[in-house]
Order: structure tokens, then sequence, then C-alpha cells
């Protein structure tokens, strides 16, 4: 069984997200996806200071099976990248909730914090699928 | 309702993600898969490869007719035991399958025959078509389900099977050269493989698989799935079935030119004359290794795009964990020199050109 933090929200296209208190999110991927993916290779992000809107792909993780697209769960403007990640792409594998981060965002529209899916929602929606 | 093999429940004692391959419920990894494919090149890893199938051929004609079967010819078995890679083709010279084929006695003998190993996925079109070259000869197949089948591979292989078996086995496994395999006490030990290691595969009787398998495990083998086996055979330069060639394309333009027997001339194998007419219009095609320096992973049915000569695919492609770079292998125009361009989601990135394999016995082999 995969790993569901209840303290993050989430959304179905299995990327994570932390309300920071301070108007910006951190974003990665769910255990759950990194567990489809497999032993992930290269994690591709966005640039510092792009602006994205909510369902934008903004990057690709890709695996050694497969390449995925990273979906921008929330709009705003980047503000820091996992730089880690370049060097070190298996934190996305080993702690996909702390180290395997990808990138946060200053939020434009805090109220699309509401449309996120909560830790239960997410089980259900990852056991519909397996 | 998928086939288990008699490891399934070790398996998934030991942590294996199970995922379906060609019918049967097989591990993909256990964990990591790269951290399996490490330990291969650096130690040694275990893979259960019983979902492959094992068709024993016999009876007084079975050297003829795996002469005409086959495309590469079991006439250069000189020495018991000793194996062989093939394709199997049909009359327009396409690949049917690959596979292994030991010779189980000395040329000649009264009582000749081989041992033939397919792959799970074109188990059934393999036997139908195999039973129907039959015809006319005095041939038996016996496919042998009840065997299991386990690959032990990486520098230290050798050592750690020795270590879990007695003495008279280890002294059979010492006398091995490579490609070559023996009968012992009902199991049958050859020095073969497809990682780019040297190792073994050992078909075992499935009611003592277990024991030997755990007794593996205890002695440190790790056990390694399908995403390592890919890695590995692909590093090594060996072509995958279904990806790297098919019913639709020959051995000339899937890097399996080396295993067709043209000499001696007389000899009349499957596929033959299609083989000839091809090679005398002009091979079109090649089978060529692609490295990529950049960032990005190459993958199956990616475009290649040749300045100046023309399109063509990869046909397998993959993150090398040994090289820290992305391989593929790819068939392109025979007139594709050293470099290449990959359409990878729309961008084109360049590539490098080699010769397979990219790896062997853990290092680094093109240049």
């Amino acid at each position: 069984m995969s790993d569901i933090r209840n303290e993050l929200k989430y959304v179905a296209s299995h990327e994570w997200i932390r309300d920071e208190g301070d108007g910006t999110v951190t974003i990665g991927i769910t255990d759950h996806a990194q567990d489809l993916l497999g032993d992930v290779v290269f994690v591709e992000l966005p640039d510092v200071g792009t602006d994205v809107a909510a369902g934008d792909d903004a990057g690709v993780v890709e695996s050694v099976k497969a390449a995925s697209d990273v979906y921008v769960p929330l709009s705003g403007e980047v503000v820091e990248v996992n730089e880690q990640l370049e060097e070190s792409p298996e934190l996305v594998n080993s702690d996909p909730y702390g180290d395997g981060w990808f990138f946060r965002i200053k939020l434009s529209d805090v109220a699309e914090l509401d449309d996120l899916l909560d830790a239960d929602a997410y089980g259900e929606l990852c056991e519909g699928e397996s | 309702m998928t086939n288990k093999t008699a490891l399934y429940d070790q398996h998934l004692a030991m942590g294996a993600k199970v995922v379906d391959f060609g019918g049967w419920d097989m591990p993909l990894n256990y964990g990591s898969q790269i951290e399996e494919h490490n330990k291969v090149r650096q130690t040694s890893g275990m893979f259960d490869v019983s979902h492959m199938t094992i068709v024993d051929v016999t009876g007084a004609d079975a050297a003829e007719y795996l002469r005409y079967l086959l495309a590469n010819d079991v006439a250069r078995l000189k020495v018991k035991g000793k194996a062989l890679y093939s394709g199997m083709l049909n009359e327009d010279g396409k690949v049917i399958d690959d596979l292994i084929v030991y010779r189980m006695t000395d040329p000649g003998v009264s009582g000749e025959w081989f041992r033939v190993v397919v792959n799970c996925a074109t188990r059934e079109k393999d036997l139908r078509w195999m039973a129907e070259q039959t015809a006319r000869l005095d041939v038996a197949l016996t496919e042998q389900p009840e065997l299991s089948m386990v690959a032990i591979q990486g520098p230290e292989a050798i050592e750690k099977v020795k270590s879990v078996l007695n003495e008279s086995r280890g002294r059979l496994i010492d006398g091995l050269s490579i490609f070559q395999g023996q009968e012992s006490e009902g199991w049958f030990i050859a020095r073969t493989g497809y990682s780019g290691e040297d190792g073994l595969e050992i078909i075992v009787p499935e009611d003592e698989i277990s024991e030997f398998w755990a007794a593996l495990a205890d002695a440190g083998v790790s056990p390694c799935g399908l995403g390592a086996r890919d890695t590995l055979r692909l590093e090594a330069g060996m072509n995958l079935y279904g990806a790297d060639m098919d019913e639709t394309v020959s051995p000339l333009v899937s890097g399996m030119g080396w295993t067709i027997a043209w000499e001696p001339e007389s000899r009349h194998f499957c596929g033959r004359a299609a083989l000839e007419a091809e090679k005398a219009a002009g091979v079109a095609q090649k089978m060529v290794g692609l490295v990529m320096q950049s960032r990005g992973v190459l993958r199956g049915h990616q475009k290649v795009i040749v300045e100046g000569v023309g399109e063509g695919e990869i046909t397998s492609g993959t993150f090398s964990p040994t090289l820290n770079l992305s391989i593929a292998l790819a068939r392109v125009p025979v007139g594709t020199g050293d470099h290449a361009m990959v359409d990878i989601r729309g961008k084109l990135v360049p590539v490098s050109v080699v010769r397979p394999p990219f790896v062997r016995h853990g290092k680094k082999v093109f240049s």
C-alpha cells in the first residue's frame, strides 16, 4: 500500500501539494506515482520565474520505464525548484514527500486550494486505479 | 488467468512488484531495478526465467530437422552441451522467434537430441510452427513445462552458485566453456545468459527450484526482475523479440546477420531463398546503437533522422545505469554514419551512432 500523508493535498494526476501558509505551496509527486514510474533517472523542471496556470504541464519525469509529464496543480509563479534532483533524481523514489520535492509556487489565486483532494479522497482514487 | 512460476510465492515474500509478462505473473523488480542492474554488473544477481519455453527435440532426424528449422546451423555444434543462438525464420525470411539451442549429445551418436529454449510470449505460434516443420521426418518435440529455470549472472555469479551446490556439480561448472551446458543428476547447467556478464542458466525440476533459489539468496545473490533484465540486455546489445525484431523484419536488418550460417551452400534452411534475394537486391537498413549525451531517455518507436540519408526508428531505448546516459537500438538506413537526430516529443536531439554492445563485463565497450 502506498504512503499517503494526511497533512498534504492532492490532485488526480498524482501530484501532492503542501500549503506553506505564506501564500506559497510546495509540489511533488506522490509515493503512488513514484512507485508506478519505477526508478526515476531525470527530472526536467520549469525555470524559476515562470508563470504557470493550473493544468499546465511544466516538466517531465523520466524513469527507466517511461516518461511522464509533470502537471501544475495550481496557478502562480515558480519561485523555487529542487536543484538537487538534477544530480540525484532517485530522491523522487526514496523520499517523494521530502527531499524529492519538485518546485514551489507563489499562488495567484488562493481559492484554487479548495479544489484539491484530501488524503482520503486521493486514497480512494488510487485504490480505484489499481 | 495468468501463469505463475514455482517461485511466485518466494517473489512476493521478497517484495517483488509483479507484472503480467506474456501471460505470466513475473517480478518487475524487488524495489529498485537500477540497484538490481548494478548488482549484476558488480557482484551477482538471479532471475526467475521459468516462464521461458523449453522444448526437447529427439528422434533420428533431430539434427536434420533443426538444420532446416534454424538460420544458424546446429552442425556447428561439435561438442556435447554446446549452445547456439539462432533466429527461426518463416519462408519470407522474417523472424518468428529467436532462441538458444543446446546440443545434448555428441554429434552422430544414436539417440542424438537437442534442447531448444524459446520466448514465452511466442510459445504457441512457435510450437505450432515447429510441429508443422516435422512433416516426413523422424522427430519428436516434447515441451518441458515442469522444468524451472534460473539465470544467475554477474562477475561473482559462478562462485556463488558453486558455493551452494555439491562438489560434483561444482566440477561440472568448472569444466564448462562459454556457451556450453551439461546435465547433472536431472539438472541442466549452462554457461549462458542475457546480461553481458559471465554466469549460468540452470534448468531444474520444478520441485527442487525453491530450495535452490532460497540457498542462492542466503549466499547473497540478489533477486532481479524483468526491469533489470531489460537494461542489462540492452547494454549488452542483445535483441528483445517483439521490440527489436518480429515477423515483419529479416535478421539482416535486425543485427542478426552473424546468426545466419550461409555455409555450406547446400544447406537449405527455412527463409534462405528470401534472405538471398534480399541480399542480392541490397539490404536497405541496419541495426545500430545510439548514445545520447544530453539529459533524457530514448524510447522505442521514436523517429531517428539521418540528415541527407533518411529516417529510421528506435526499436528499444532505455537509461543505461552503467553508463549513466541513455542508449538505444535503432533500425536505420544503411548509409547512416556516426551521427543522427532523434525526435523526442517534438524536439530533435543529437545522438551518436555506435556499434553495439554498449557494455561488456561491467565496462563501456563502444568508442
